[in-house]
């Protein structure tokens, strides 16, 4: 009895790690073709990153979080430390900063799975296909919007219904903890209270540190400060003093919204001035998409100037990226499409004239599946709708019967 | 149409101490906990349902969006991170404090204290933030026998009234972290459903302040 429970879980695969089977690879499959087809059409080229490379570039400028989701090896032969992506953004940003040293506006697109040391969810995977879109060498807010609606695009391609876009900007918070005078780990401590949206916390902590009033009131006012335009309007009154940066900041928001909202005026828009992703690597505006039925975001992004400074460029950076395997259980596309392609059973046979049929077919594009020699199962249990069959010593295709 | 609005709640002190702030945002449930065992209460409004299930499980499905909203012990939230959650209120119910208890001040000098605890994450950060090195001993309930047994230095758990503590002969020495029930919110929830949680958010502070 003990082997057997021994040896009997041997298959499974480690936690959070799963494998995308027949049906679901197809729908996978033509959605990732279908993404990277769009994103070619907007002048996004295509990268594929390596699967693992130095630590040092692949965490260029992205802080803790990243550093403990990255699986590390040592390369054998120097000694030094790699680790399996766990992000594909900080790499396209080295290619963007040292293989390809544009210096014109650069489209970076990628897909490819990355692997996390931890579940960024409860039950959640380990190994995300991340989809994304980056573009260098800009530093407007023209790029966000464009790269925005690339992301609402992705969304509707993918068939997901009701989603809203989540806009917030770091550039506010970071000047307001430099305003109040509050060091870097203060400026953590606070910054993980409002990503809580922990009122009490926050005023809890801003009392212990002897900031004053009006600091203090503005710091705390972030986490109220969410909702449709009414919370950019209520931010724009509320931090009306508080310093160019944040005004800035409030009005590039406002740009990108109305924007937007222009072009897709069937996505609500949220303002969320707590909301900080990212914070260690993003630099401006952040945005994100939610649907209902899902507690975390959905896709991410904003600007991350930073990151090419710490790895030498000096470029202006902004995208987003989400996980395919996640948008696909959301959307409504995951049944697979009754397709009208036939699939053609041939029977086994040594005929020549069957061997130029079943080439031919193929090259038109249908798909035939050979019949082998003492095979178990027939033509439908292979799911086969079509059949050759030889008369008067032509092969045609015959639609099968269906006997169940 | 309106979506279901799902409150999760755990049975005892947080669900009675909960339902006049619920009542100040006119909702009461249909059925009773205590007697009922249906695990999804019936409220007098339509679409807002209460989901009845144990006290450390109200984060997971809060950030899950099996609720959209929830009232958990900030003794849980601090074990189990809840950075995927917003919790906007203190609402001042199930008051009581996270403390260290020994049976005497001496059995915490030791070099390596070995902590019984069902708190185990919070217990390593606080001796780990008093430059302490500890043995976590995980339990799940009777804390209060582990130092009489010898089986650990000293506990870390929530102490009310102090009574169990005293009545097995122990004192409460350190202060961790006061603690009361919060109001939990899924992220998605506060974004795609704005206007309602928010409504409903200042229904309970306000019941809270003027209770």
């Amino acid at each position: 009895m003990s082997e057997l429970e021994v040896t009997d879980d041997r298959w499974l695969l480690p936690e959070g790690i799963e494998e995308i089977l027949p049906e679901q690879a197809k729908i996978l499959e033509s959605a990732r073709r279908e993404l990277l087809d769009t994103y070619e059409s907007w002048g996004y080229e295509l990268v594929i990153t390596p699967m693992m490379e130095y630590l040092e570039s692949l965490q260029a400028g992205t802080g803790k979080d990243l550093d403990l989701q990255t699986l590390k090896v040592i390369d054998s032969q120097n000694g030094r430390m790699m680790g399996i992506r766990a992000d594909i953004t900080p790499q396209a940003a080295r290619i963007d900063a040292h293989s390809l040293n544009r210096t014109t506006p650069t489209r970076l697109c990628y897909l490819g799975t990355v692997l996390h040391a931890y579940p960024n969810s409860l039950g959640g995977s380990r190994s995300p296909m991340q989809v994304g879109a980056e573009l260098y060498g800009h530093a407007g807010v023209e790029s966000d919007i464009e790269v925005i609606e690339l992301m609402l695009e992705t969304m509707k391609l993918l068939g997901i219904k009701n989603y809203h876009l989540d806009l917030g900007h770091v550039a506010i918070y970071r000047d307001l903890a430099k305003q109040a005078g509050l060091d870097t780990r203060q400026e953590m401590e606070l910054f993980e209270a409002l990503q809580r949206k922990a009122i009490p916390d926050i005023n809890r902590l801003l009392t212990e540190w002897k900031v004053d009033n009006r600091m203090h009131t503005r710091l705390s006012s972030l986490a109220k400060l969410s909702g449709g335009v009414e919370a950019l309007n209520q931010a724009k009154t509320l931090l009306s003093n508080a310093g160019e940066t944040v005004n800035t900041a409030l009005e590039e928001l406002e740009k990108i919204a109305i924007k937007v909202n222009q072009r897709r005026p069937e996505v609500p828009i949220h303002f969320d001035m707590s909301e900080l992703r990212a914070y260690n690597y993003q630099s401006g505006v952040v945005f994100a998409v939610y649907v209902s039925e899902h507690g975390q975001e959905i896709a991410r992004g904003g600007r991350y100037d930073e990151i090419s400074k710490d790895i030498g460029g000096s470029r202006p950076a902004t995208g987003f990226s989400a996980d395919l395997k996640t948008l696909l259980n959301i959307s409504s596309k995951t049944q697979v499409k009754r397709s009208n392609q036939k699939t053609i059973f041939a029977p086994y046979g040594d005929d020549e004239s069957l061997q130029d049929m079943i080439v031919a077919l193929r090259a038109t594009g249908e798909k035939v599946i050979s019949e082998l020699p003492g095979q178990k199962g027939d033509a439908q249990d292979l799911g086969c709708n079509h059949i050759l069959v030889q008369k008067e010593g032509e092969w045609e295709i015959q639609a099968i019967k269906k006997k169940r | 149409m309106d979506k279901i609005l799902t409150i999760a709640l755990s049975k005892g002190r947080i669900f009675e101490e909960t339902l006049p702030l619920l009542a100040h945002a006119g909702i009461t449930p249909i059925d009773d906990p205590e007697k009922s065992r249906k695990l999804i209460l019936d409220t007098n409004q339509s679409d807002v349902k209460l989901l009845i299930i144990r006290a450390s499980d109200v984060p997971t499905y809060v950030a899950h969006g099996a609720a959209q909203i929830g009232v958990a012990g900030k003794d849980v939230l601090l074990e189990q991170g809840g950075k995927d959650l917003y919790e906007p209120v203190d609402l001042h119910i199930a008051e009581c404090k996270l403390m260290v208890a020994a049976t005497d001040e001496a059995k915490l000098a030791k070099k390596r204290l070995r902590v019984a605890t069902k708190y185990v994450k919070t217990a390593r950060r606080y001796f780990a933030a008093k430059g302490k090195q500890v043995d976590v001993i995980k339990l799940y309930g009777s804390m209060e026998l582990a130092p009489l047994v010898g089986l650990a230095d000293c506990i870390v758990d929530v102490v009310d009234t102090g009574n169990t503590l005293k009545a097995n002969g122990l004192s409460p020495l350190e202060h961790i972290a006061d603690i009361s029930s919060r109001l939990i919110v899924n992220k998605a929830a506060m974004k795609t459903q704005c206007e309602r949680i928010k409504e409903f958010i200042s229904q309970i502070e306000h019941a809270v302040s003027t209770r």
